[in-house]
């Protein structure tokens, strides 16, 4: 008898603390890769092959994790452990990478991949098992389309998108417009083109003059700017990658074509376009920008600059202050954070997508009126960009941003 | 009319493009009876040491000239180290060994120099006539038929050149009359190797310079060779001519065609060519005694 009061009262006893465990596991929640001091993101990037100039994106974030973990102590208390591998900007290799940081790893999302057509590789896996691939390095259409990848989100403002801001930018700015639109024959180039016409609506047929496509391997497309040019347009909208975009370039000069002449943002580049085309030919080419310009000495002074360049000297003292891939990766570490932070301690796969789409977000080295905003249904952050117009040095800001919203 | 004569001007400076590189694919063809599918990236590469000699300070005349020396004696060694030890390994050899040669050119090439585009300077003065062609691809165009010139000379009246043919018509026979077949190999590989020098050197100012530079010309270049006559020089010129122009004219004025069959009409052209005239629209028609 005494017995079984013991152990009905051990039995009781057992059972209260059971339900104390569960009730403080109510207030924190966790998905896999998650303890009470660490959080492990995983991230594939091209460090080696073709692509690895886009290796210091990477690099530039897990150079920011280390600062926030160093004078932050992490987020919420918990460091952030980011393992970033190299795919080499090969598919099969990006699969072989993320099943490893997922199985073995177990991180607890994907973030920041970099490129097309290694995130397409991995994007039906990640939606399959339900683990977050967050704000994909890349500018394809297809990462905003929660309802039927409700796990994948992307950053940049997409080539759709930017095809629509400049629709707007042609209809607020050009009289009359008669548009000559170049692109690429896949499907980054369709996006763009695309993107503009879905802007221009009912008007896009008198609009838009002429349209003609290149492939990678033609050899030049002069052919087709002499096309171009003989249909009297007055814009002409370049949606090529750098070299043909250095060709255009000088095509466009040497046909003393008198248009307007619009640059996707792919080839907007001083180094690898601008100059090979020559400085001076490139004069008074827009393009549209959403984060600052960080070789131009005007903002040197600015706060989101300065703060920029010491985290530079601070943690990343080998990289390179001139290419805007630095720059990329701290503002898209930046956003990790937010993320991060306004999940607190319910730290769930689903709990991370909740929160990624739930963003308001306004980073000092972003152009000004230029924020990062999402919603349940609204998985393109960025959706605002500046116009701006290459003086042959520098790009000068045409005052005002335009937005599809 | 002024349309038409824009786009006919400029099918024949991107046909003086495939001219160019059709030149050296003949020459390799001449001297080893195969394609050479490793011609366009040898010449990417051989337009990168030049431009790095220029970058480093070399004018432009000297680096050309010794651009073209070194590619000469660089081809002369693939045949002697990669190609002499598999002299007799049959034909699926020889293809997989080109191949290995354009990935490892293309590798090295943007490991050494980058990916980014670059820009090489031409000889010609900058400008066009009237807006209607570039004065460096009217260079161009006299460049190439000097090119044809030499090589014509080069095979018409010189002893080596004529060896060069009997050892690569007939080893056996030429081996006995005493012409040294294997060497000759090795000067086809050198002299196609300085031609497609030559053929980089003015290509690159056109289209800039990067490891991938020539992945598309090469295509157009076989095209312009097949359809010339793989066994004539000045056949192979006038092919690069045509595919260049009718390129362009069919692109322009043929709806269904576009822009975005450009390529493939290259290719229709060459499937056309060796269907009903197999040695090209000028090349001769070879006999071999059984």
């Amino acid at each position: 008898m005494n017995t079984g009061r013991k152990l009905a009262i051990t039995f009781a006893a057992v059972a209260t603390m059971g339900m104390a465990a569960t009730s403080a596991l109510a207030d924190k929640m966790y998905g896999p890769g998650v303890t009470d001091d660490s959080i492990k993101l995983g991230n594939t990037m091209p460090y080696s092959g073709p692509a690895a100039a886009y290796g210091q994106i990477g690099k530039s974030t897990a150079a920011y994790f280390d600062k926030i973990n160093k004078e932050n102590g992490g987020v919420n208390g918990r460091k952030i452990e980011f393992i970033s591998l190299d795919d080499g900007y090969s598919p099969p290799k990006t699969k072989e990478q993320v099943r490893k940081l997922v199985e073995q790893d177990e991180v607890l999302l994907i973030f920041e991949s970099l490129g097309t057509p290694t995130n397409s590789a991995i994007h039906n896996y990640m939606n399959k098992k339900k683990i977050p691939q967050l704000f994909v390095a890349t500018g394809a259409t297809k990462w905003g389309d929660p309802e039927n990848f409700p796990w994948t989100m992307g950053w940049q403002p997409s080539y759709q998108t930017e095809g629509a801001l400049f629709g707007a930018y042609i209809m607020e700015n050009v009289k009359d417009p008669k548009v000559a639109i170049l692109y690429q024959n896949d499907d980054y180039g369709k996006d763009y083109v695309h993107g503009l016409k879905e802007y221009l609506g009912d008007k896009a047929d008198s609009v838009i003059v002429a349209e003609e496509s290149y492939e990678v391997t033609d050899p030049t497309i002069n052919s087709q700017m002499i096309k171009l040019k003989d249909s009297g347009a007055n814009v002409f909208f370049n949606v090529t990658t750098p070299k043909f975009a250095a060709q255009a370039i000088k095509k466009f000069r040497e046909l003393n074509w008198d248009a307007v002449f619009l640059n996707n943002s792919v080839s907007n580049s001083v180094g690898s376009v601008y100059k090979p085309a020559g400085l001076d030919n490139s004069k008074g080419i827009i393009s549209l920008m959403y984060y600052m310009d960080i070789t131009d000495p005007g903002n040197f002074e600015t706060e989101g600059y300065k703060k920029w360049s010491k985290f530079m000297d601070e943690y990343y003292p080998d990289g390179d202050k001139t290419s805007a891939f630095t720059a990329y990766g701290y503002l898209v570490g930046q956003t990790m954070e937010q993320v991060l932070k306004q999940a607190g301690d319910n730290l769930t796969r689903e709990n991370i997508m909740k929160e990624a789409a739930n963003l308001d977000l306004e980073l000092d080295m972003m152009l000004p009126g230029i924020k990062i905003q999402t919603g349940p249904n609204d998985f393109f952050p960025i959706e605002a960009m500046m116009p701006v117009e290459f003086n042959g040095e520098k790009f000068n800001s045409l005052g005002k941003v335009v937005s599809v919203n | 009319m002024d349309l038409f004569l824009q786009q006919l001007l400029t099918g024949l400076a991107n046909g003086a493009i495939y001219a160019c590189l059709a030149l050296a694919v003949v020459m390799i063809y001449q001297a080893i009876d195969h394609f050479n599918f490793a011609q366009g990236e040898m010449a990417m590469f051989s337009t990168y040491i030049c431009w790095a000699m220029i970058a480093g300070g070399v004018p432009y005349w000297i680096a050309f000239f010794a651009t073209i020396v070194v590619s000469f004696i660089g081809g002369l060694a693939i045949e002697r180290i990669i190609f002499k030890p598999l002299h007799n390994a049959p034909v699926l050899s020889h293809i997989v060994v080109f191949i290995g040669l354009v990935a490892i050119f293309n590798s090295f090439a943007g490991a050494i120099w980058d990916h980014n585009i670059k820009t090489f300077p031409s000889p010609f003065p900058e400008g066009s006539f009237g807006g209607l062609i570039g004065l460096h691809e009217v260079g161009m165009f006299f460049v190439t038929l000097l090119l044809l010139f030499a090589i014509f000379c080069f095979f018409r009246f010189t002893r080596v050149g004529m060896a060069m043919q009997a050892a690569a018509a007939n080893p056996d026979s030429a081996g006995l009359v005493g012409i040294r077949v294997g060497w000759m190999l090795a000067l086809g590989w050198g002299l196609a190797a300085a031609i497609g020098a030559v053929a980089g050197m003015m290509i690159a100012p056109i289209v800039f310079l990067e490891p991938n530079m020539m992945l598309g010309i090469l295509l157009y270049g076989f095209a312009a060779a097949i359809v010339g006559g793989i066994s004539s020089p000045g056949g192979a010129v006038a092919g690069g001519f045509l595919v260049g122009i009718i390129e362009n004219m069919a692109g322009t004025y043929i709806p269904a065609i576009g822009s975005e069959l450009k390529l493939t009409v290259a290719l229709i052209l060459i499937v056309t060519v060796l269907l009903f005239k197999p040695n090209g629209l000028f090349g001769k028609t070879i006999v071999t005694r059984v």
